[in-house]
């Protein structure tokens, strides 16, 4: 798919992103994707290693620019959530909160650390070093940092990799939770059950190109049949990216 | 940017190892320098020999050279180790037991005397040295160097004077003594030409010796008036230059200093290089670059805030390491003004370098090793002295080390803690120019990063 067009609820989309291009060197990351995510929603974008994802995410952040294309942000903020916890491990959770709310600027350093550390629910553990956490709540702390600005549309680079099922769990409890709360969630995700399990939409990268955007429901149809054995999502996934060539 | 750094200062609190090697280094290093230098530099002990006969006076000039005051000025500065014969000299210096052995010969003497006579002959003194430690060998090499040169100029000093009491006895007549000998009276040039004109206003106008008479008074006139001007000129080579000796800082040997300058400023080296360039690579290692760069912090404020951070953290850990000699040596307390912006442009020197490094590395590990690697060498370097290599390759490293924070750092130290070092102004300057260029570099290469 190339820029899908604009959707009918397209003045209340909280991101929207156009032909958006990356190269590094002759290597094109990232050919011509474009899409949009409502207040909310919960998109994942999903494709196998090396498909772009990352590169996608960094340029909606703001950390890259792109060779071509644009952003729209009619929300304002986006929180970025690299995958590996960007944090200071000497530091204490309740200190890692408070440096990036003062580096945010945020009006209200102290209620806004509590309010993080009630929401990722380690309160109890704020005077803990970061490093001593385990990978799920470095994690949690993780993702609260990127919250702090309070953004419209929260980034989430590979989320749950290196968590083990119960983490999981408890971290994506917090995310949908969030998404109830009006903020748009764009997560990546080489984890295909998960992306069917979580997202409400689905956007399909392989070697830089979209190549879907729907639901999952619509990625299942879009897919040549299998057997009985393998009617499953991935599989189904696995061959409608074989038929692509990919 | 406030915050950042005291984030790095707290991070730094709870890194056990860091903080322990941030105090425990400089205060090691006081210690043992302040150790070594209170110590005084080992007199380097050298066998004397002295083979002239214990009654022979040494007099120039009718004056009594002071042979016996010589050797206990000589004896100051060297621990003088008296031998018995040439023999047992050659053999302390070739066990190692002294350094060297300092020789005076039996005629010693005798030939200082001809010096003021008519048939001069040098005065040689012998020197053996062990040359199996050469920086030692050349140490005492030096001291006896200049002992002689100062005797040297003594003795032509008393020689000139000798030269220039016979010249006046010549020009003005007098007594004169040679050797010992009796005294016999000299007519003197001046007296001469005024006896041949009395001697002239008696002849007769159309004496016959007349013309004659009128040469040897021309001849003793010119001669008594240049030999004048000899008398100036003969004291002027006798002092080629004259040395306009001042003592400015006490007592305070200018050696002190330079190894209180070297201690402080390998102790700013290491202290800032490894903190600058191990917090830069920190904030990869934690990923947190990208995070802070994204729209938070710009890149050039984070190299800043690091930047400010070593100059911070270098100021307080040098002036404790200044401190801690403090209690050894005597420091020059006065000139504590100068201090203070040496190491802040000394810091700032090393700090930005530690940023280019820093941003060159991916991992605090790599850039701790990329910083022992650079830094050593070229501290190394820097401390070459000159005249113990070729040079044209002395100007080489002389390049090389123009390039790194470590020269400049130490002329800054030396000249601010002792006024006879270098000019502390220049090198300030350069130490800036320094901080501009690596941080240009490491503004690039953290372009990198993200
Ligand atoms: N900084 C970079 N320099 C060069 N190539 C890169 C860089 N970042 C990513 N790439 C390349 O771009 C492609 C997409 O990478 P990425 O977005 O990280 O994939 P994903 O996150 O889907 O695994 C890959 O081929 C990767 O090698
Ligand atoms: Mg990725």
């Amino acid at each position: 798919m190339t820029a899908s067009p604009p959707a009918p609820e397209a003045p209340a989309a909280a991101i929207e992103a156009r032909g958006l291009t990356k190269r590094f060197g002759d290597r094109v990351a990232l050919a011509d994707v474009g899409f949009a995510a409502a207040p909310g929603e919960l998109l994942a974008v999903i494709g196998p290693n090396g498909a772009g994802k990352t590169t996608l995410l960094s340029l909606l952040a703001g950390i890259r620019e792109p060779d071509a294309g644009e952003i729209h942000l009619p929300r304002g903020e986006v929180g970025f959530v690299p995958q590996q916890a960007a944090l200071y491990r000497r530091l204490t959770v309740a200190e890692n909160l408070r440096l990036f709310a003062r580096l945010e600027r945020v009006d209200d350093v102290e209620g806004t650390v509590e309010r993080m550390l009630g929401q990722t629910g380690l309160g109890e553990r704020r005077d803990d070093q970061a490093g001593t956490l385990s990978g799920g709540n470095q994690q949690r702390i993780n993702i609260a940092i990127g919250l702090l600005s309070s953004p419209a549309v929260l980034l989430l680079d590979e989320p749950s990799t290196g968590l083990d099922p119960r983490q999981r769990g408890r971290l994506w409890e917090f995310v949908l939770a969030l998404a109830g709360r009006g903020t748009t969630v764009i997560f990546t995700t080489h984890d295909i059950s998960e992306a069917e399990r979580y997202a409400e939409r689905v956007l399909v990268l392989a070697d830089g190109q979209g190549l879907f955007d729907g639901t999952i429901g619509e990625l299942h149809a879009a897919a040549p049949a299998g057997g009985a054995e393998s009617s499953d999502f991935e599989s189904a996934f696995v061959r409608f990216l074989a038929e692509r060539g990919h | 940017m406030r915050w950042l750094l005291l984030k790095d200062l707290q991070i730094m609190r709870r890194s056990p190892l860091l903080t322990v090697l941030l105090i425990a280094y400089p205060i090691v290093i006081a210690v043992l320098i302040g150790f070594a230098l209170s110590r005084g530099p080992d007199k380097p002990r050298v066998a004397f020999l002295n083979e002239v006969p214990p009654d022979s006076p040494l007099s120039v000039g009718g004056e009594d050279f002071d042979l016996a005051g010589a050797r206990s000025e000589l004896c100051e500065r060297i621990e003088c180790v008296p031998v018995s014969s040439e023999e047992e000299a050659r053999q302390k210096v070739e066990s190692g037991d002294v350094l060297g052995a300092l020789i005076l010969p039996a005629d010693l003497i005798d030939k200082l005397q001809t010096l003021a006579g008519l048939d001069p002959e040098s005065p040689t003194v012998k020197i053996l040295v062990n040359e199996e430690d050469p920086i030692k060998a050349g140490l005492v090499d030096d001291r006896i160097s200049a002992l002689l040169a100062a005797a040297n100029l003594r003795i032509s000093q008393e020689v000139s004077d000798v030269s220039t009491s016979y010249l006046n006895i010549l020009l003005n007549g007098g007594d004169f003594s040679f050797l010992g000998d009796d005294g016999f009276n000299v007519l003197g040039l001046r007296k001469s030409e005024q006896i041949l004109r009395g001697v002239r206003r008696q002849l007769p106008p159309d004496s016959p010796d007349l013309d004659a008479l009128d040469s040897v008074i021309r001849f003793s006139h010119l001669a008594s008036e240049n030999l004048g001007v000899a008398g100036q000129l003969l004291s002027s080579v006798s002092q080629p230059i004259k040395v306009d000796k001042e003592v400015v800082s006490g007592d305070t040997p200018s050696l002190d200093t330079f190894a209180i300058a070297v201690a402080a400023t390998i102790t700013l080296m290491f202290v800032t290089v490894l903190l600058v360039a191990g917090s830069l690579a920190l904030e990869r290692e934690e990923n947190a670059f990208a995070r802070l760069t994204r729209s938070l912090v710009s890149k050039s404020a984070l190299l800043c805030e690091k930047i400010l951070l070593g100059v911070v953290v270098s100021l307080v850990v040098t002036l404790l390491m200044l401190a801690g000699l403090g209690l050894f040596v005597d420091l020059d307390w006065g000139r504590f003004g100068l201090w203070i912006p040496a190491i802040l442009a000394g810091g700032a020197g090393f700090a930005a370098f530690g940023a280019a490094i820093g941003g060159a590395a991916k991992e605090v590990r790599a850039a701790s090793l990329l910083a022992f690697m650079i830094s050593l060498p070229v501290a190394f370097l820097s401390l070459i002295p000159s005249g113990t290599v070729a040079p044209g390759l002395y100007d080489a490293i002389g390049v090389v080390t123009a390039l790194f924070p470590f020269d400049p750092a130490l002329r800054a130290l030396t000249g601010a803690l002792d006024a006879g070092g270098p000019a502390i102004g220049i090198a300030i300057v350069h130490l800036v120019i320094l901080v501009v260029a690596y941080g240009a570099l490491a503004r690039l290469a953290v372009r990198r990063f993200a």
